[in-house]
């Protein structure tokens, strides 16, 4: 039978406030074991929940940059259950009337496919604290530094329908999130966290299969390894007459497999109820219309302006918008450097994106600054120099030696657009290599390259290319 | 809406509350009588009335997103029965 796959997706977006979204602890990320963890936090007797202004704005944005409706009300409840990191013994959350309502994010899936994946809603939440099973004998340890942490609860439809797909609408996501500065996204430290549901159907049938839920994937090559791994277990349940169970699962990255999380007797009973600690949050469409003001030019759009404005492929210009310092730096090589924006695209997503990859570094860490690399390729573009040299070049400035004029002005890298001085060194490659003259001059067309590669030799690279190829065609037809 | 033993039990269980055997049955009875007393309420008509989410009729207030607390973390651990390396401790949750 032939199976179709389909897969939604909630992300947990940690939002980059200074404080708690219920209290007036500070978030920041690495600080000592609940130094940061204040009574509202603790659920202590007695203390009440106040919302954070900022995590309001940041919801409404992020609901605004997907086309979604805004909620002029809604309301916070109690996701009750039990464990440690949990003090309370409930989740504040929201589940009938949530921040954002519908809405939608178009995902680019090659040069010409768009795919529109569906939103069903976002809510605003806390976050639990962290339990550490590892290190006490018999105990575990409650760190409650995250307890109370904003989150951002995005759900999809299930419009996914392959493990490429999902990893696409996350990195839409991941992109769009760092655009609107609504959080870091920061994988590692868990501000950008995804579960997905995962189900198959026969194709063709529209009724939805029993669904696996899979817990916390942290980077998007595990989300791609999980829903394959997912997919193929469900496939072979399926097709041995067995049937999907719906339960969680955790996805083992070191053993690339998921594995059943919680145990079947006690399905999840959450007893959501509005939160009497909380009125319901009234926003208005003057409030929302100042947040309108406020967004930037989103991933898609400037992705439109690089494609129109420079003339670049949707795939050029689809990487250079996946990160907002990104398109940020090429758009001020581009202007420096005042290079053709096709040169530009291939510096910064070649050269560069090698060197940064091979340390590590991204962007904001270059050890060449959009400045320093616009004055190199500007230095291409008047002929100073050669795009072979100009590789030379940026490993010197990559290593610290200096910007690229003092590094052609100290290596005497200058190109040589002298025909004056070009010629000679022709004349004397022709007649050191008489017997390819004579074979070229017969008719092997191929020698050409032959004798372009010795004069570039010969001069060290230094002649301008498309000279040497003009005068070299000139010598050898003439005589 | 009628509340069974089973009822009883399951939700004990969740609010991990333990119960007296012989007392389920009493329990049972009491929670029918709040919810038949509760029911009342649907003989009003509340057609186009938008359900209330709090007694009062006011919108929740905004606070400016500023740090306004301090470490008090030792103060807080003195109550707790068990510490160590700044975390409380707790026995052992998963097996």
């Amino acid at each position: 039978m032939e199976w179709e796959t389909v897969i939604g997706l909630e992300v947990h977006v940690q939002l980059q406030t200074a404080s708690k979204i219920f209290s007036g602890a500070s978030t920041a990320y690495g600080a000592l074991p609940n130094t940061q963890a204040c009574g509202v936090d603790l659920g202590l007797p007695g203390v009440l929940p106040v919302l954070n202004a900022n995590t309001v704005h940041m919801a409404v944005k992020f609901g605004l940059s997907v086309d979604a409706e805004i909620a002029h009300r809604s309301v916070f409840a109690r996701k009750n259950y039990f464990y440690p990191d949990l003090p309370k013994g409930y989740q504040i959350s929201q589940f009938e009337l949530p921040i954002v309502g519908k809405g939608h994010l178009d995902i680019q899936l090659d040069e010409e496919t768009v795919k529109r994946i569906g939103i069903t809603r976002a809510h605003l939440e806390e976050d639990a604290g962290k339990s550490l099973h590892e290190d006490f004998q018999g105990m575990t340890g409650i760190d409650l530094n995250r307890a109370g942490t904003p989150l951002l609860e995005i759900v999809s439809e299930p419009d996914m329908r392959s493990a490429n797909e999902a990893v696409a609408y996350l990195k839409t996501l991941h992109a769009l999130v760092r655009y609107l500065e609504i959080s870091d996204g920061n994988m590692q430290e868990g501000s950008f966290r995804c579960d997905a549901n995962i189900s198959m159907r026969p194709k063709g049938q529209s009724k939805l299969g029993t669904r696996a839920e899979i817990k916390n994937i942290n980077s998007f090559r595990f989300v791609e390894k999980a829903i394959n791994y997912e997919v193929e277990r469900q496939i072979q349940v399926l097709e041995s007459g067995g049937s999907i169970v719906q339960e969680t699962r955790l996805y083992d990255s070191d053993r690339d497999e998921t594995r059943s999380m919680r145990s079947k007797e006690e399905a999840n009973d959450y007893r959501y109820f509005p939160d009497p600690d909380l009125l319901p949050l009234n926003i208005d469409d003057h409030f929302i219309g100042e947040i309108k003001k406020t967004l930037p030019e989103l991933p898609h759009e400037k992705r439109q302006r690089f494609e129109k404005a420079y003339g670049l492929s949707t795939y050029d210009a689809n990487n250079l918008v996946a990160s907002r310092e990104l398109a940020e730096y090429f758009e001020t090589v581009l202007k420096e450097s005042k290079a053709p924006a096709k040169l530009v695209v291939n510096w910064v997503m070649g050269e560069l994106s090698a060197a940064l990859n091979k340390e590590s570094l991204d962007i904001t860490t270059s050890k060449i600054t959009a400045s320093a690399l616009a004055q190199l390729l500007a230095r291409i573009n008047d002929n100073t120099i050669s795009g072979k040299i100009a590789k030379t070049i940026f490993e010197g400035m990559w290593l610290g030696e200096g910007d690229a004029d003092s590094i052609i002005e100290k290596q005497g890298l200058k190109q040589i657009t002298d025909t004056s001085a070009i010629e000679p060194i022709i004349d004397e490659v022709m007649a050191n290599n008489p017997q390819q003259l004579a074979q070229y001059r017969e008719g092997k067309d191929k020698l050409f390259g032959f004798f372009i590669g010795q004069v570039m030799k010969a001069c060290a690279g230094k002649a301008n290319p498309a000279q040497v190829n003009e005068l070299l065609r000139k010598k050898l037809q003439q005589d | 809406m009628s509340v069974t033993a089973e009822t009883i039990v399951s939700i004990a269980h969740l609010a991990r509350l333990a119960l007296d055997e012989k007392a389920i049955p009493h329990y049972a009875e009491d929670m029918n009588r709040i919810l038949h007393w509760v029911e009342q309420m649907n003989s009003a008509d509340t057609q186009g009335i938008e359900p209330m989410a709090h007694p009062r009729d006011l919108g929740q207030r905004l606070r400016p997103d500023e740090v306004t607390e301090s470490d008090q973390r030792e103060c807080f651990q003195a109550n707790a029965p068990q510490t160590e390396a700044g975390l409380y401790l707790v026995p052992q949750v998963i097996e």
